[in-house]
C-alpha cells in the first residue's frame, strides 16, 4: 500500500523521513544551481569555456583549479554542480523506487532522470551549437531561453516530489474537497502557468544581451509605454554606454521588456488576490499563499532594483534566484490544492484494494 | 603604332595609379556620456595587477578640439570591383592589461588578421555573430600562447570580438572589401593612403555615433575631408 497513505488502517504511515530530506537538498541545490546559471548570464560569461563536455580540452574533473579565473570559474562550477545535481536526481530516483510505492511518486522520479539529462545536453548545445540559427534566431538565444525554463520546471519536478514524501502530503490529502473552495487549485495552477510565460519572456529577455532595454522604472524613458522609431532607438543607442558593451537595443527588446512589466503586475495582483482571499481560513494554504504573495512582491522589487542599479550582477541573480522559487512556491501550492481538491485520488487514482481514499465524501468524513 | 598604343595602354593605367592620401579631422559635436570605470577588470585578482590607476570604457575618445577618436574611416562607394592582395603585413590586434588594443581597427576582407595574447592571463577570443555571413569562432588563447589568424570573408563594419573570461573585453574591426580605410587617433585625426584619383564615397562611422558619409573627389594632390558625428 502507498506509505504516505491517509488510509486509516495505517495512520501516520510515510515515506521514509530521509527521503524527504534527500528530496528537499536536490531542490535546494537545484535552486543554487539556477541562480549559479544566473550569475553566469548576468556576467555574460557563458562562453567563458568554449567547449563541451571537455574544458580546455581536459575532462571536467580533471580540469586544473589554478586555471578557474575570471568568467572561467563561474561556467565551470556551474557544470561541475549541474553534473552532481545529474548524480543526485538519479539516486533520488532509485531510492523512490525501493522506498516508496506510490506509482505516481515512482514515476514522477523516473521522469526527473531524462528532465535533468535533457537539461544537461542543452546546457551543452547551448555552448556548441550557439552560432547555429535555429527557428531563424541564433542558437545561444534559442537554447539558453530553453535551459533557462527547463531548469525552473525540472525545479518545480523536484519540489513536487519533496511534497510528496512530506508530513503535509498526508495532511492536506486528509482535508479534502469540502475545505477549500473548488477552483482554487484552477486559479493557482493558472497564475502558476502564467509564471512559466513571464519566465519564457525573462529568459528570451536576459539572453539577447542587449543590457537595460529600458534604463527607469516605473515609467519607461519617461513615458507609460516608450516610443521605438527608428530616430528614437538611434538616440538610446547613442546613450548607451555600460561596462559589458551590449547589443544595440531594438523595438523588440523594449516590447519585450514591457510585456515583462505588464506581465508582472498581473501576477502579483492575482497571487496577492488569492493569498488575501485566504485569509483567516485556517487552512495551511493560507500560510503558504501569504509566503507565495510575499515572494512575487520581493520579485516585483528586485526586478525594479535590476534596473535601479543598472543591472547589477548580484541584484539581477538574486532577481532570477527569488523568481524560480515564486514559481516552486507557486506549482508545489497548486499541487497540494489539487490534492486536498480531490483527496488522495487526485495526482493518481491508486488500486482501491491498496488502501487509498476513494472519494472526496470519504476524505470530507475524515477529516471532520 | 604598336609602340603608341603601349604608351597609351601605360599613361591610362598610370592615370588611374594615380592619387593621393584623403586627410580630415572627425570631430563630435554635443556632450558625450560619461565614460565609467570598468570596476571589475580592477577588481580581478590577475587583470588588476596588470594596469594602473582607473581604467574606463572608450564609447567616446574625445580628444583636442572635440576630435573624435576610434572613427572607422572607409571608402563606401566609387571603387571598382576588384579583388585586392593582402597587406604586406598582416593588422594586429592584442590582448593587453585585458582589454583588446586597439579598440578599433579596420582589415580587408579575405586576408588574415593577427591576435595575440600579450597578458599573463588566459583569454577566449569569441566572435559569436555575424550579420555578413562570416564564420564565427570562440578560441581560447592561454598566456603567451601562439597567435592566432583569423580572416573575415565578407565586409563587415563591425566585427565585434569579445572575452567571455573577462567579459568587460571588447575589440571593433571594420572589415572591408578594399584596402582603404583608417581609424581616427584620438584627437580624431586620420589618413586614408594612396586613394586612386576619383569620385568616392567616403563613410565615418563610430560604434555609439552612427555612420555618416560624405562624397569626395580625390585628385593626384589626394584630398582632405572632415566630418561631425552628433549626438541627437
Amino acid at each position: 500500500m502507498p506509505i504516505d497513505s491517509p488510509n486509516p488502517a495505517s495512520p501516520g504511515a510515510q515515506a521514509p523521513r530521509w527521503l524527504h530530506w534527500l528530496a528537499l537538498a536536490a531542490v535546494i541545490a537545484t535552486l543554487a544551481l539556477i541562480a549559479l546559471g544566473g550569475v553566469v548570464t548576468s556576467k555574460g560569461v557563458g562562453m567563458a569555456v568554449p567547449d563541451w563536455p571537455t574544458t580546455f580540452d581536459h575532462n571536467m574533473y580533471t580540469f586544473p583549479v589554478a586555471k578557474w579565473q575570471g568568467g572561467i570559474f563561474w561556467e565551470h562550477t556551474h557544470r561541475l554542480v549541474a553534473s552532481s545535481i545529474g548524480a543526485l536526481t538519479i539516486i533520488l530516483a532509485i531510492c523512490i523506487q525501493r522506498f516508496d510505492e506510490r506509482r505516481w511518486l515512482r514515476q514522477l522520479a523516473w521522469t526527473a532522470v531524462p528532465v535533468v539529462c535533457l537539461q544537461g545536453l542543452l546546457g551543452g548545445l547551448r555552448v556548441e551549437l550557439n552560432r547555429i540559427p535555429v527557428f531563424g534566431m541564433p542558437g545561444a538565444i534559442f537554447f539558453g531561453v530553453l535551459h533557462a525554463t527547463i531548469s525552473q520546471i525540472f525545479l518545480c519536478v523536484l519540489g513536487v516530489i519533496a511534497l510528496g514524501t512530506s508530513a503535509i502530503w498526508t495532511r492536506v490529502g486528509v482535508l479534502g474537497r469540502g475545505l477549500l473552495g473548488g477552483r482554487a487549485h484552477r486559479e493557482v495552477l493558472a497564475l502558476t502557468g502564467a509564471m512559466i510565460v513571464q519566465l519564457v519572456i525573462a529568459a528570451t529577455m536576459r539572453h539577447q544581451h542587449a543590457g537595460l532595454a529600458i534604463p527607469d522604472f516605473p515609467l519607461a524613458y519617461g513615458r507609460i509605454y516608450p516610443a521605438t522609431d527608428a530616430d528614437t532607438l538611434s538616440r538610446i543607442n547613442q546613450r548607451r554606454g555600460a561596462v559589458v558593451d551590449d547589443a544595440p537595443v531594438q523595438a523588440f527588446h523594449v516590447h519585450l521588456q514591457m510585456a515583462h512589466r505588464i506581465v508582472a503586475l498581473l501576477l502579483v495582483s492575482g497571487v496577492v488576490s488569492f493569498a488575501l482571499r485566504q485569509r483567516g481560513s485556517g487552512q495551511p494554504w493560507a500560510a503558504w499563499s501569504r509566503i507565495w504573495a510575499i515572494l512575487l512582491v520581493v520579485q516585483c522589487g528586485l526586478g525594479a532594483a535590476t534596473i535601479w542599479t543598472g543591472k547589477n550582477d548580484g541584484v539581477a541573480t538574486a532577481h532570477v534566484a527569488v523568481g524560480a522559487l515564486s514559481l516552486l512556491t507557486g506549482a508545489t501550492l497548486g499541487i497540494a490544492l489539487l490534492r486536498a481538491r480531490n483527496g488522495a485520488m487526485a495526482i493518481n487514482p491508486c488500486d482501491p484494494t491498496r488502501g487509498e481514499i476513494q472519494t472526496a465524501a470519504e476524505v470530507r468524513s475524515l477529516a471532520s | 603604332m604598336k609602340h603608341s598604343l603601349i604608351a597609351a595602354a601605360i599613361a591610362a593605367s598610370a592615370a588611374t595609379v594615380l592619387g593621393g592620401d584623403v586627410t580630415g579631422t572627425v570631430t563630435f559635436k554635443g556632450t558625450p556620456p560619461p565614460e565609467k570605470p570598468i570596476a571589475p577588470l580592477m577588481a580581478d585578482p590577475n587583470c588588476g595587477k596588470l594596469v594602473k590607476g582607473t581604467v574606463t570604457t572608450r564609447h567616446y575618445v574625445v580628444g583636442a578640439n572635440n576630435g573624435l577618436g576610434n572613427v572607422f574611416v572607409y571608402v563606401k562607394a566609387g571603387l571598382a570591383e576588384k579583388k585586392y592582395d593582402a597587406p604586406a603585413t598582416k593588422p594586429v590586434i592584442d590582448q593587453v592589461g585585458c582589454l583588446y588594443e586597439p579598440y578599433v581597427s579596420g582589415a580587408l576582407a579575405g586576408s588574415p588578421i593577427e591576435i595575440r595574447n600579450s597578458d599573463p592571463v588566459l583569454h577566449n577570443v569569441n566572435f559569436m555573430k555575424s550579420e555578413a555571413g562570416n564564420t564565427p569562432f570562440n578560441t581560447a588563447q592561454g598566456p603567451g600562447g601562439k597567435s592566432l589568424d583569423r580572416t573575415f570573408a565578407n565586409p563587415e563594419v563591425f566585427v565585434k570580438l569579445q572575452c567571455n573570461v573577462h567579459p568587460w573585453m571588447f575589440g571593433y574591426i571594420g572589415v572591408v572589401n578594399n584596402p582603404f580605410f583608417a581609424v581616427t587617433d584620438k584627437d580624431g585625426k586620420y589618413t586614408v593612403k594612396d586613394l586612386p584619383a576619383g569620385k568616392y564615397t567616403l563613410a565615418f562611422k563610430h560604434l555609439k555615433g552612427g555612420e555618416v558619409t560624405q562624397e569626395i573627389e580625390v585628385k593626384d594632390s589626394g584630398a582632405t575631408a572632415d566630418a561631425t558625428i552628433e549626438l541627437k
